[in-house]
């Protein structure tokens, strides 16, 4: 079953310089169960897709096409209280910082029991709850810390207590929003291998953000690859990790010196930078920046499939020349 | 030339003079220097001549703002009123401001010792009751604006020292300053070339609002009698005179709040301006 | 080969923040962020510090640029003890000394232009026969950015560009040695080999000697000929790059090598997992102070702590049982 189809969803930026086109035509399918890594550089556009998806876009932004589906519904044509009560049940998110994501001023355990307010049970199976999930995510002798604020917590705990405040609503999808990226290897580690081990306790599917190739490899099912506002590349991690099509994905791929085994004392780089999306070239958005342009790349080109599990944007797949 | 370094100063005079309001605010702050400066030829009449005869008289065209309970013209009690204004505004907000900046920079930088007993100076400052500090001041010193521009420079600082102390402690932990002491940067060129223009927008803004203030300050401690005398004009008397005069004429309060208000519109737009033009990050990009 | 920075049991206390009284009526309690810490850099070699946040990385770097104070041990540059020189000695030392710092944008001076922010140690050092517009002009071109940077501000420019200013400014007044404090913090892959390279160029050009800091084991491996792992305040293991990525000995080292997540979906790590959070400074553990947290810990590890073995080629560490 499909949990989110987000389809041909354009968003847009009103700025001084004129108009900002952060996301165009993005389309993609979340399934039941699965875990969907999106990879990206600064500029590509990943906080305006999780933005557009929890509803909580900038004021100048607006969402010019496209529509979000989560479970069988458009969110983007529900009134504000309708789409409240489905993301508010279906959806959960943990953000990057860990250490700003609590009310400084609340215990966790009241923290913990707030966010249940939906549920019509009594102020001690609440209680339960919150303390069988600090449980679940790894907190030790939760009982007695239910007590104390966040800031007598590590970064690494406070993590972990973010992930089970997301979880205690049962969600369907799962945003997470670099989580690891503040914390320090081993933590990392230890963060992807609860999510992994609780996703398949809980059964939602995680929308798993990061800029870091090795956490998605590790991590996800599926992965997303985004450059300057649009999907270049799309299919199973497997496929995507050993046999990228598209250049930007080869090219990013290529850049992080986690898989260049042998010592190097020049690395490679991706020359240029990302197109001014106000003032939008025409033709492939990679073109200024790809090693193997040819001519028709003037024109745009159109997501292709190369196999069942993959699929990319890029003229040369359909030259036949990839 | 590319490398050619834009003046520093003349950016900031190019970036003020396209700001609407900052060309606003100059001119109503230029027309109240003029005035104050030439009221001696402005004024129709005597501000102080009574002429008992054509008291608490309409506008009219001889009177273009009425006389007052003692016949004076009340249009040239105003304009010599700015005088007064400016006398007391700039150089209790230029004491004062200055006075802040340096106790406030060096209690944010400074060693913690150091920073606590200007905070205690400070608060002790800011406890002193403005009238009963003033009353002992004239007791002393006797009243004169002098008098007026000492005590509200002495009350005002705990404002300005503040600001700057929490501003600089703010900036003072910054990566850029870090990297100024590892290069070996004395701490006058880190205070004056780093700390100062990062702080002085807020400052800026503030003392432009604290010019009115001081104005209702200097009126309040005049009508008690401990700051300039009658029958010397300035709005605050007229404000004064205005406010037991309500039921015979509107025009004495219109003479000493109209102006009030203008002024710290013109200094608040300065204030502003001078701040966005002042930082790089607020300055509108050509 | 000759050292050009010699660290002997470097030692850096903070005092802890405690309440009125305490501070009034006892004496203060320090934590000990670097504690006794002995190293060294050879002429044009890259030495990188790797540790995790608490580890006392970066105060290490901030003592050896004169940002600290060292309470105990020596720092000797060219066989000059800067521990305890004063401001005015240190000075004539300090363009020796360049230092590199976190944040790329924010260790910029927002009010000043580009160039006023690269001509700065100039200024500082008391340099005026200098002609500054051809000083800032030499700069901009040795890190690869165009003139017309000269008179932008900080806010103006990308986190890469930023860098390169960054670098320019270090490189101002042709010092002998550089500190870099997370380099690549906050940059993009494909801009960061950019980066990199430009460093490493740089160094080849001007016979640098560079002290990197860093939690990023992907680019250690490329950029850094030794390196030193920090656990606590102090540093378990030391040896050449290729020596410890290839037989790490330090548990920690280790665990911190099998933690850095494969780009590859494929990869099966044998990965040492560490238990239990950081401990806090404030209450170092007996014996070794690695054993709350390692996997391998005996008795004999929480009461003793361990002497430092070397073995072949100068690899040092300190554990029981490796």
């Amino acid at each position: 079953m499909t949990i989110l189809d987000v389809r041909n969803l354009s968003v847009d930026y009103e700025t001084e310089q004129g108009t900002l086109r952060a996301l165009r035509d993005v389309s993609f399918t979340i399934e039941d169960n699965k875990i969907v890594g999106v990879v990206g550089e600064s500029g590509c556009g990943k906080s305006t897709l999780i933005s557009s998806i929890i509803n909580l876009l900038a004021n100048n932004a607006v969402l010019s096409s496209g529509e979000i589906i989560f479970q069988g519904k458009d969110i983007v044509r529900l009134s504000e209280d309708e789409m409240r009560d489905i993301l508010g049940v279906g959806v959960s998110i943990i953000f990057q910082d860990p250490m700003q994501t609590h009310n400084p001023v609340l215990t966790v355990g009241r923290q913990m029991m707030d966010i249940q307010y939906r549920d019509k049970t009594s102020k001690e199976k609440k209680k339960e709850a919150a303390i069988d999930m600090l449980r679940v995510v790894g907190i030790p002798d939760p009982e007695s810390r239910l007590s104390q604020y966040p800031h007598e917590f590590s970064g690494g705990m406070r993590q972990r207590i973010a992930i089970a405040m997301a979880l205690m609503v049962k969600p369907s999808l799962l945003i997470a929003d670099e989580p690891t990226t503040a914390l320090d290897a081993t933590l990392e580690v230890q963060i992807i291998e609860k999510l992994r081990e609780l996703q398949g306790k809980i059964n939602c599917s995680i929308l798993f953000i990061s800029h870091h190739l090795g956490v998605i490899a590790e991590l996800c099912d599926e992965v997303i690859v985004m450059y300057a506002g649009e999907i270049v590349e799309h299919g199973d991690v497997r496929d995507v990790f050993h046999n990228a099509r598209h250049p930007y994905t080869q090219a990013l791929f290529a850049c992080d010196p986690g898989r260049i085994k042998e010592k190097s004392k020049n690395l490679p780089t991706i020359k240029g930078s990302i197109p001014n999306l106000i003032d939008l070239p025409s033709g492939c958005i990679f073109k200024h920046r790809c090693t193997q342009r040819i001519s028709v790349c003037d024109t745009s080109p159109a997501m292709h499939r190369v196999s069942e599990k993959q699929q990319a944007k890029c003229h040369l797949l359909t030259q036949g020349k990839n | 030339m590319i490398m050619k370094q834009n003046n520093e100063l003349q950016l900031i005079i190019k970036h003020f003079f396209r700001n609407i309001l900052g060309v606003a605010g100059f001119l109503i702050v230029m027309l109240m220097v003029l005035s104050a400066i030439f009221a001696d030829f402005i004024v129709p009449y005597d501000p102080i001549a009574l002429n008992i005869k054509e008291r608490l008289q309409g506008p009219s065209f001889s009177h273009l703002l009425g006389t007052d309970q003692l016949g004076r013209d009340i249009f040239s009690r105003m304009v010599m009123g700015s005088r007064v204004a400016l006398q007391v505004a700039l150089p209790t907000v230029f004491g004062a401001v200055s006075i802040g900046f340096v106790l406030g920079m060096i209690a944010g930088f400074g060693p913690k010792w150091l920073d606590n007993a200007i905070i205690l100076l400070l608060d002790t400052l800011r406890s002193f009751p403005t009238v009963m500090f003033a009353l002992a001041v004239v007791a002393l010193v006797g009243p004169s604006l002098e008098t007026v521009i000492f005590i509200i420079i002495v009350t005002s600082i705990p404002t300005y020292g503040r600001v700057v102390r929490t501003q600089t402690l703010s900036i003072k932990s910054s990566e850029f300053i870090l990297a100024e002491k590892s290069m070996g940067s004395s701490t006058a060129r880190i205070l004056l070339v780093h700390i100062l223009p990062n702080i002085f927008g807020p400052i800026a803004v503030l003392s432009a609002m604290e010019i009115p203030t001081i104005i209702g300050l200097e009126a309040g401690l005049s009508f008690l009698g401990m700051g300039v005398r009658p029958p010397t004009p300035s709005w605050g008397s007229l404000l004064n005179e205005g406010y037991t005069l309500i039921r015979n004429t509107p025009w004495l309060l219109i003479a000493g709040g109209v102006p009030l208000i203008i002024t710290t519109l013109g200094f608040t737009f300065l204030g502003e301006t001078l701040r966005d033009a002042v930082d790089p990050k607020l300055r509108k990009r050509n | 080969m000759t050292a050009l920075l010699r660290v002997s049991n470097a030692v850096v206390r903070f005092p802890v923040p405690g309440g009125l009284m305490q501070n009034m009526l006892f004496r203060k309690n320090f934590i000990e962020a670097v504690s006794g810490v002995s190293f060294s850099i050879e002429e044009g070699q890259t030495y990188a510090i790797v540790g995790e946040s608490g580890s006392g990385k970066t105060t290490l770097a901030r003592a050896v640029a004169g940002l600290h104070h060292a309470d105990e041990g020596s720092i000797l540059y060219e066989d000059v003890d800067l521990v305890g020189l004063a401001e005015k000695q240190f000075k004539k030392y300090r363009r020796h000394i360049s230092m590199m710092f976190q944040d790329p944008v924010g260790c910029l001076s927002p009010r000043l232009t580009i160039r006023s922010i690269i001509t700065e140690p100039f200024k500082i050092q008391g340099i005026k026969n200098k002609d500054l517009d051809a000083e800032a002009k030499r700069l901009l071109e040795m890190v690869g950015l165009s003139l017309d940077f000269a008179s932008r501000y900080p806010h103006q420019i990308s986190g890469g560009q930023a860098r390169r200013v960054g670098v320019a400014r270090a490189l101002a007044l042709n010092p002998k040695l550089i500190i870099a404090d997370e380099p690549t913090a906050g940059l993009d892959v494909s801009i960061q080999g950019e980066l990199l390279n430009l460093l490493m160029s740089l160094q080849d050009k001007m016979g640098l000697s560079m002290m990197i800091i860093t939690h990023n084991l992907n680019i250690v491996k490329h950029i850094s000929d030794k390196m030193g792992i920090m656990y606590l305040g102090k540093i378990v293991e030391e040896g050449s790059t290729e020596d410890i990525f290839t037989n790490p000995k330090h548990p920690y080292t280790r665990a911190l090598l099998s933690a850095n997540p494969e780009p590859d979906p494929d990869a099966v790590i044998d990965r040492i997992r560490l238990v239990g959070e950081p401990p806090s400074l404030i209450q170092r553990p007996s014996g070794c102070e690695f054993h709350t947290r390692c996997p391998f810990a005996k008795d004999k590890c929480v009461t003793t702590a361990p002497q430092v073995t070397t073995s072949h080629a100068n690899h040092s560490y300190s554990c029981h049982y490796s």
